[in-house]
């Protein structure tokens, strides 16, 4: 029998809308990896950030290696050799590599200044000792996340941690970025680590972890030994039923050409080029969709063609007619639907109420606006039947949007956008944070639309997702199209490579 | 014409004038690099402005003078820092009730205290340096160079002082990573068991204190007297000085020395020209605006400025 | 059934903070006069019976009041477009300028053309005073805070040069007998420019009004103004605009909602709002432009609008209840031989501003606690 290192008994957390942690009981053993699982708010976030001192349970005891602790803060946490690498990364930009990992714990010279020579040799030692080289010197705003992700382990093994807890260290990752991921978890195990992967994702935990503890609405329902069970099993556990993980997709062809990008160019916040010469085509009843690293175009790209950013280059056209830097208000005009891919803070306003978010876009039009003055019984009927329509819940239209669910909160932008019947649909990010039965309704509105014979443009970091909705995928790469393939004849270990530049398709080889 | 306004004494004002434009500004540059938006530093300067006088009247120390007006400078920091930092109230709003507050506190213990509104210093600090020579003996290089250099109050050189220090500390020391790291990502401060809270009430109160100094050097030694708003919207140039200086120690005081030159060049014209008086008191403020337009784009702000620190949300 | 009844009880709560907040600040009030050496309830009695007890108290806290609807309503209204307007004082400066130079230099109009006219232009002034940090900020991203404070000392320059080069006549003659004038003013607005008093209207239907009070018809154009405000921002397209620019300036792009014009507009409603405080102020009561007429009416336009909750409705109350402490600081002035000095009311003031942004957020965590609790 291993031993146990750390034991969470009856912890309970309630938040002001929803009770996170409902008499949570978890124990790890010395020496493994630890899988958590569970769908989105289903806890597994608060129960970490409890066990970081980070928040406080209102009931429950804490146990490290069976001594009872008070987690009060995260420096509690620390002193007790708990590490937390978290799913948004903790990293201060404009400060080096170097400053982020000594933060809160600097060496010092001359009892008052920070001696950066022995952090930038202690941090190059822990970082050889896991197996890979880092420029203590560079900027955490000058780096990938794949390397942002190591800095985040080196960080806290610099402050002695035995317990890694990770929360959903892959979500950001290309296939092969995890695969170095779960070397790297492996090397620390044979130092004698112990780890607690939080993900939702079966086929990491299958590949990686030696046991299970499956979580649904802040309660845990099951802990398993990895080998002793199976992918179907614990995604019906995760999710209370049978969940139906492919897609039903029907064959049809495609119509004339919708969307026609050509030779379009871009710059980011940074001013620096973020689209280069940019090509391509979305048909009628056609998905295409676009998979890559997050912040390699993606989010200009939508930008650019939902009028949000301007084109240093290149043109749009839609139905030949050129809509190149329109105004977003001319490009709703022109029935392009947009669901942007960071819901909170551009998908609606949390202070309205849902009839109000739902005219956002068509406020300044009749029957919205009449005259002089808004006509509240054309926004009330609106609402009233969109509310009916999309199943949002709860069906009050003067509830403020910021009282609703996540999967509610899409509901009113799905609702809103695809009112109207818009000729392209830009979905960015669309199930992004969702729940399962969220994402299956996102899902099925998204096919209802292609089958309706609508174009689609769909961005998603979620392979998954990009895969079995896509007839056509394009694969960006620093601003550019690396491929563009057919979701039938590749996979994700494919899409990982091109994402990642590390090959490059023939039939699109690099324009000069 | 030039020769008789670009000379040693020209300079010398300017860096006068700048003083407390600096201090003020280096205020802010504390504050903001922890996430705190201070605009009460118009109403600390004027309250350390005439606390600076008020004591030294009353016990004839310019000294113990300027003590009280960053003691009451880091109450007013205090003050902010509860609002705004415990009580997560909005920092602009927080600011604005404490430049309310300096106005009428000042000037109702003025009536109080003095029964009037404008108070004359007794007392004001002595000169420390050189004696400036004569025209006759010595060369005027060497007389520019100790008018410029070495003829001043003791504030100027405290405040040289305290820009090297401020500079070392914001840069070299744990303290000043970890008010970096709090101004830009306080939740990444805090999981490295960073005392966000803590911080910002150092961050805000020594932008008090600062503030405080810098007013009483604008009653004490630059006009010998208080009158009521005589910080005229300084606290708000010292901010763009900030901003203009790209919320650094050295990028602040040159800001706040531009603002000194620009301020001394226009009552140095008004002598020479026609110009009415009244556009030339307009300088310093056209050139805090801008300073501005010209700052944007090149002076980004650390990123967690103004916003409430939330430990737990939902 | 019964957790949706005790956050009604909260939300109610949350609603009467600024009641909450002045109890407070007359509480602190109340100590520093004990410090004096004065009896509180003795000084709150003369600030409250005089002020509101007579026709006469009421006419004075309402001329009082009604600047203050007017750069509270315009700090409200810039707020809602999330934009803090703090240049209350320079629109206010510009705006009764320029009504005052329309009121004298177009003398030979008519008054049922000079009149409209008058207000047009202090809405004007102040629209324009406005429309400067409204449109660096805009286009350039330049914060508002520091530029209204800015364009304020600009504009008390600007309009002491205006005032000296359009003083009054008989400042000549003052000079010529050798008395040296301190506060420079302006010439007199002609007859048909001034706005009747209350006095006047209510002895055509045989009210008895003091005829020395000073409350004019300039307050029913400020709860004109506050009526429209709430118009704008509530009932049209324009005020979804406003707010959703205000909430959250990436989703109202997103939704093709302009917020550069938005800002740019709210700006100039702002200062044409604050810049109305002519009408008062110079067309009500002084007739000519006098510098210490408006100071310091712009800065408590902001603590009337926080603690009217930058509600139209709200600014009105708040403006009133500032009328009162305003006239009867006077009062207490008086009767205290100067004892205690006028600025209490500042203090006051301030003091109230600071307990509504606290209490506000003590009333949030009161509902987090209760909503975790049930």
């Amino acid at each position: 029998m291993p031993e146990i290192t750390l034991e969470m008994k009856d912890i309970t957390k309630r938040f002001p809308l929803v009770v996170a942690n409902d008499k949570v009981n978890f124990a790890v053993y010395q020496g493994e990896i630890h899988a958590l699982v569970g769908e989105n708010g289903a806890g597994k976030t608060t129960l970490m950030s409890i066990l970081y001192g980070l928040y406080q349970a209102d009931s429950g005891q804490i146990f490290i290696k069976g001594k009872k602790v008070n987690i009060a803060n995260p420096k509690v946490a620390i002193n007790l050799k708990i590490g937390m690498v978290h799913q948004h990364f903790m990293l201060v930009p404009p400060l080096s590599v170097t400053e982020n990992i000594i933060l809160g714990m600097e060496p010092i010279k001359n009892n008052i200044f920070i001696d950066l020579e022995r952090a930038t040799n202690k941090v190059k030692e822990i970082s050889e000792s896991i197996g890979f080289k880092i420029d203590p010197h560079a900027k955490i705003e000058n780096i990938s996340v794949g390397i942002q992700q190591r800095v985040e382990i080196i960080k806290i093994l610099y402050r002695g941690a035995e317990i890694l807890i990770m929360d959903e260290p892959t979500a950001v990752l290309t296939p092969q970025e995890v695969e170095e991921l779960f070397e790297i978890l492996r090397s620390l195990i044979k130092q004698g680590k112990t780890i607690i992967f939080i993900t939702h994702k079966l086929n990491e935990v299958k590949a990686v972890s030696d046991r299970i503890t499956v979580m649904r609405r802040g309660k845990v329902v099951g802990v398993k030994n990895t080998k002793d069970t199976n992918q179907e099993e614990i995604a019906s556990m995760m999710v209370g039923r049978k969940v139906l993980l492919e897609v039903d997709k029907k064959e049809h062809n495609f119509g004339k050409t919708v969307l026609k990008v050509d030779k379009l160019n871009a710059l980011n916040n940074k001013k620096l080029p973020a689209l280069k010469e940019i090509s391509f085509e979305v048909r009628e009843g056609e998905i295409l969709g676009f998979a890559g690293v997050e912040g390699n175009g993606q989010t200009e790209l939508v930008e650019v063609i939902s009028g949000l950013r301007l084109a240093a280059g290149g043109k749009i056209k839609l139905y030949d007619k050129d809509i190149t830097n329109y105004s977003p208000r001319d490009i709703r005009e022109q029935k392009i639907a947009h669901i942007p891919e960071d819901r909170r803070q551009r998908g609606f306003i949390s202070n309205y109420s849902v009839a109000e978010n739902l005219i956002l876009g068509s406020n300044y039009r009749p029957p919205f606006n009449k005259g002089l003055t808004l006509n509240f019984s054309a926004i009330n009927n609106h609402a009233a039947k969109l509310i009916k329509d999309f199943d949002i819940r709860p069906s009050d239209r003067n509830n403020l949007l910021k009282s609703l669910s996540g999967g509610n909160q899409q509901k009113v932008i799905v609702a809103r956008e695809l009112f109207g019947e818009p000729r392209l649909l830009i979905a960015a990010q669309p199930t992004r944070g969702l729940d399962v039965g969220s994402t299956e309704f996102v899902h099925q509105q998204i096919l209802n639309e292609r089958d309706k014979g609508k174009a689609i443009l769909l961005v998603s970091a979620d392979l998954e997702e990009i895969l079995s909705l896509s007839d056509l995928i394009a694969v960006i790469y620093e601003g550019e199209i690396v491929a563009i393939l057919d979701p039938k004849k590749t996979n994700e270990k494919e899409l990982g490579l091109l994402m990642t530049g590390s090959v490059r398709n023939n039939k699109f080889p690099k324009k000069k | 014409m030039f020769g008789s306004i670009f000379n040693a004494d020209f300079i010398a004002s300017s860096i006068r004038i700048a003083i407390p434009l600096a201090l003020a500004g280096l205020g802010g540059v504390f504050s903001e690099r922890s996430g705190v938006i201070n605009i009460g530093l118009e109403g600390i300067m004027l309250t350390g402005a005439f606390t600076s006088i008020a004591v030294t009247n009353f016990i004839q120390n310019p000294w113990l003078g300027i003590l009280a007006a960053i003691i009451i400078g880091i109450f007013l920091g205090l003050i902010h820092g509860i609002t705004c930092i415990t009580f997560k109230a909005n920092q602009i709003v927080s600011g604005v009730a404490i430049n309310l507050f300096a106005s009428g506190i000042t000037v109702f213990f003025s009536w109080l205290l003095f029964n009037e509104t404008q108070i004359m210093a007794k007392i004001s600090l002595p000169i420390w340096g050189l004696s400036i020579p004569n025209l006759g003996e010595g060369s005027s290089f060497l007389r520019s160079i100790i008018i410029i250099f070495a003829h001043h109050s003791p504030l100027v050189y405290l405040t040289i002082i305290i820009f090297i220090l401020s500079h070392l500390i914001i840069f070299r020391t744990p303290f000043g990573l970890r008010l970096r790291s709090v101004g830009e990502y306080p939740q990444a401060a805090d999981t490295m068991g960073v005392n966000v809270i803590k911080i910002r009430y150092i961050a805000v109160m020594t932008s008090g204190a600062l503030a405080g100094l810098a007013g009483s050097f604008l009653s004490l030694e630059q006009a010998h007297f208080f009158v009521k708003e005589i910080s005229g919207g300084r606290g708000f140039i010292a901010l763009a000085a900030m901003i203009f200086g790209k919320w650094t120690p050295f990028g602040t005081a040159g800001a706040a020395l531009l603002f000194g030159f620009g301020e001394a060049l226009a009552i140095r014209l008004q002598s020479v020209t026609a110009v009415p008086v009244q556009f030339i008191n307009m300088v310093p403020y056209l050139l805090a605006i801008f300073v501005l337009v010209s700052a944007i784009g090149r002076a980004i702000p650390p990123a967690a400025d103004g916003i409430p620190y939330e430990k737990e949300v939902g | 059934m019964k957790a949706a009844k005790k956050i009604d009880y909260y939300s109610f709560l949350e609603k009467i903070t600024p009641l909450i907040a002045v109890i407070f600040a007359l509480l602190v009030g109340a100590i520093v006069i004990v410090i004096i050496g004065e009896d509180p309830i003795y000084v709150y009695k003369i600030l409250f019976s005089n002020a509101i007890s007579n026709r006469d108290g009421w006419g004075n806290v309402l001329f009082r009041a009604t600047p203050l609807i007017f750069t509270g309503l315009a700090v409200a209204f810039a707020f809602r477009c999330g934009l803090f307007n703090i240049g209350g004082e320079g629109q206010v400066y510009i705006g009764a300028f320029l009504s005052t130079w329309v009121g004298f230099t177009f003398t030979s109009l008519p008054a049922f053309i000079l009149i409209p006219l008058c207000i047009l232009a202090a809405a004007a002034g102040g629209a324009l005073w406005a429309a400067v940090p409204g449109i660096l900020k805009a286009k350039k991203g330049v914060h508002e805070v520091i530029v209204t404070i800015m364009m304020n000392w600009i504009a008390a320059s600007l309009t002491f040069f205006l005032v000296l080069k359009y003083k009054a006549p008989e400042t000549e003659t003052m000079i010529a007998a050798g008395v040296k004038q301190m506060i420079p003013h302006t010439k007199e607005i002609a007859q048909a420019a001034r706005l009747p008093r209350l006095y006047d209207l209510f002895k055509s239907i045989n009210i008895d009004f003091p005829s020395y009070n000073q409350v004019n018809v300039s307050f029913f154009i400020a709860i004109g103004v506050a009526i429209l405000a709430y118009y704008i921002l509530w009932k049209t397209n324009l005020g979804y605009e406003i707010r959703a620019v205000g909430y959250n300036p990436l989703a109202a792009e997103y939704g093709g909602i302009s917020v550069a014009k938005n800002i740019v507009l709210a700006m100039v409603i702002s200062g044409a709002f604050a810049g109305l405080v002519g009408t008062n102020e110079v067309m009500g009561f002084k007739y000519r432009w006098r510098q210490e007429l408006f100071t310091g009416l712009g800065f408590n336009g902001i603590a009337v609008a926080l603690l009217g909750k930058n509600h139209p409705l709200g600014v009105v109350l708040a403006a009133i209840l500032f009328g009162i402490l305003n006239y009867g600081g006077a009062i207490v002035n008086i009767f205290t031989e100067g004892r205690i000095p006028r600025e209490l009311i500042m203090v006051l003031q301030a003091v109230i501003v600071i307990f509504v942004v606290i209490s506000d957020e003590i009333v949030k965590r009161l509902i987090v606690k209760r909503r975790k609790l049930t």
